[in-house]
């Protein structure tokens, strides 16, 4: 279902949806969501997530992969790394948070099941710290201030290390 | 090493130990908890409404409907440096509100922090904390179901909307910001970051908010001392059961408020400073009591296991003492002594609430509330004056 309706502003579904984003002025998108999937993805779904948050793009060659920089209108950076045509890991930081069903895609759904399961018995706010087999998340800061990374750690090329996903 | 030893430790260097305080760092203001004032509400730090909270500072916050007598006290809100805005769960209120209106529909908001995002509508309160008002503050009531929860907003994670997830009745921002979200929310176009919704029947959709309608720090809003507060909590050697403190209101405005020797910290846009661990700079660095912990870069930089069970934490093998410096973007320096402990044996007394030497990883360094135990920690809201300069800025 959800992979074959379109969102506007975030905000809500089909036609009706869509006129009233019109009416507001924000005009973000209506792109398919399947379209957003990045994390794993394919490195011209990095052209995707350009046209899905209005930015900047810049991309650069650094050893073994790329960087592709976007920037939005609001301040967030997002860099995606790519490798070997694939989207390995993606990180970001501004002061707010990225789309991060679109940003995680596929593993989204992986990355809300893994944060429910760590509200567990002592409580408290902390960062986000996720390390499934083949997922790693990690998110921290404070309202108007949010940085993380997500990466896939199989697919990390040789020799790179995690920290440089930032 | 306990904060009295350290003291003699100083001592015993020859420094001038006058007018420095022993509450656990190196330099600071003296750590006298004041509990008297028109301008002071009590803080106790325990294990929270749902009984699960690790290291929480609450404090109770009465709401009225505007202009009337008719009010709740509503207890055990979580004091959030961290953030700005009053949110009280719905499940928590019994009060009946006014709704916020805008143009096209009920105004509704979604707040993404870093775990998770709340969501719920903007309804505007009288806000008593202590003996200080505020009148016509937004506040955000979250987790009422009269407005579905936005498949945009759902995309920052998980929902904080209940007890069981935010482990509070609510969260009282007293942040360095005034308005949660500011201009960039007032603009129309790409660069609005869509917080702020509205709901006529056909759906919520994200809409502009003038700076002036967004839900906002009440302190801001206060008729006096509103130009910052002090969180203060007393030195924790290790473990405790339970804490009591005080959330003091304005700074220098009063005969309790004032500066004294403390060290003015001055900020980013972005609410941050930097923090200089074994000879690197991490310039997003922060304060913030409703962070549980010290969370600082990872197991890999600083070589403190991560637990196994207690996700999210440090499980060093024997207890760590640490050393960082923190820099204002005014110049001015600290260092900061901290300890980090094995969370999975700390957790393990299930009577203790309160963990001076609780760390984990986290993006440069939270210093969460362990940082608070023994220090009087000043947060100057943005724009406002006070006799240590402008807001915002941190000072301790």
């Amino acid at each position: 279902m959800k992979r074959t309706v379109s969102i506007c502003c975030g905000a809500t579904f089909g036609a009706t949806g869509r006129f009233a984003v019109c009416l507001c002025g924000l005009v973000f998108c209506g792109l398919p969501l399947n379209l957003f999937a990045v994390l794993g993805g394919s490195e011209a779904s990095v052209q995707t997530d350009q046209a899905h948050m209005q930015a900047s793009l810049k991309s650069s060659n650094t050893g073994p992969y790329r960087v592709h920089e976007m920037q939005t209108a609001s301040g967030i950076v997002v860099r995606e790394y790519a490798a070997g045509g694939t989207v390995f890991g993606v990180a970001w930081e501004g002061p707010w948070r990225p789309d991060m069903q679109q940003l995680l895609g596929s593993y989204f759904e992986a990355y809300q099941q893994a944060l429910e399961a760590q509200s567990g018995v002592r409580h408290g706010r902390t960062p986000v710290h996720i390390a499934l087999p083949g997922l790693v998340v990690n998110m921290g800061g404070h309202m108007r201030s949010f940085r993380g990374n997500a990466y896939i750690p199989d697919m990390l090329p040789q020799g790179v290390a995690e920290k440089e996903i930032r | 090493m306990t904060a009295i030893q350290k003291c003699l430790v100083v001592a015993a260097a020859g420094l001038s130990m006058l007018g420095v305080g022993c509450g656990g760092s190196s330099s600071g203001s003296k750590s006298v908890i004041t509990t008297t004032g028109q301008n002071v509400a009590a803080i106790a730090v325990n294990a929270g409404p749902d009984g699960s909270y690790v290291n929480g500072a609450f404090v109770s916050v009465t709401v009225c409907a505007p202009s009337s007598s008719t009010c709740q006290t509503v207890p055990d809100i979580l004091v959030d440096t961290g953030s700005s805005g009053l949110r009280i769960l719905s499940s928590a209120l019994t009060v009946s509100l006014p709704q916020q209106n805008g143009s096209s529909g009920p105004v509704a908001e979604c707040l993404p922090f870093v775990s998770g995002f709340t969501w719920g509508a903007v309804q505007t309160a009288d806000v008593q904390i202590g003996s200080e008002n505020a009148s016509g503050v937004p506040i955000q009531v979250i987790g009422e179901t009269t407005f579905p929860v936005p498949n945009g907003c759902r995309s920052n994670g998980q929902s904080l909307d209940t007890l069981q997830a935010l482990g509070a009745n609510g969260l009282l921002g007293v942040g360095e910001f005034a308005a949660d979200c500011g201009p960039a929310c007032a603009a129309t176009g790409g660069g609005n970051p869509g917080l702020y919704y509205q709901c006529p029947s056909a759906g919520c959709v994200v809409a502009a908010e003038a700076v002036a309608d967004q839900v906002v720090n009440p302190v801001a809003l206060f008729a006096t001392d509103n130009n910052g507060v002090i969180v203060e909590l007393p030195t924790v050697n290790g473990s405790a059961g339970t804490l009591s403190g005080s959330l003091v209101f304005g700074i220098g405005t009063q005969s309790n408020n004032a500066l004294g020797n403390a060290t003015v910290y001055t900020v980013d846009d972005f609410g941050n400073f930097t923090t200089t661990y074994k000879g690197q700079n991490y310039p997003g660095s922060f304060i913030d009591s409703g962070s549980n912990g010290y969370f600082f870069l990872d197991s890999a930089t600083t070589g403190i296991p991560n637990c196994t069970n207690a996700t999210g934490f440090y499980c060093p093998t024997s207890t760590q003492n640490l050393t960082a410096t923190n820099q204002g973007t005014n110049g001015a320096s600290g260092t900061v002594n901290f300890s980090v402990g094995n969370a999975e044996t700390l957790f393990l007394n299930l009577n203790d609430s309160v963990f001076g030497d609780l760390g984990g990883p986290g993006q440069d360094f939270d210093w969460g509330l362990p940082f608070f135990y023994g220090r009087n920690v000043f947060v100057a809201i943005e724009g406002k004056s006070t006799p240590g300069g402008t807001g915002p800025y941190w000072a301790y």
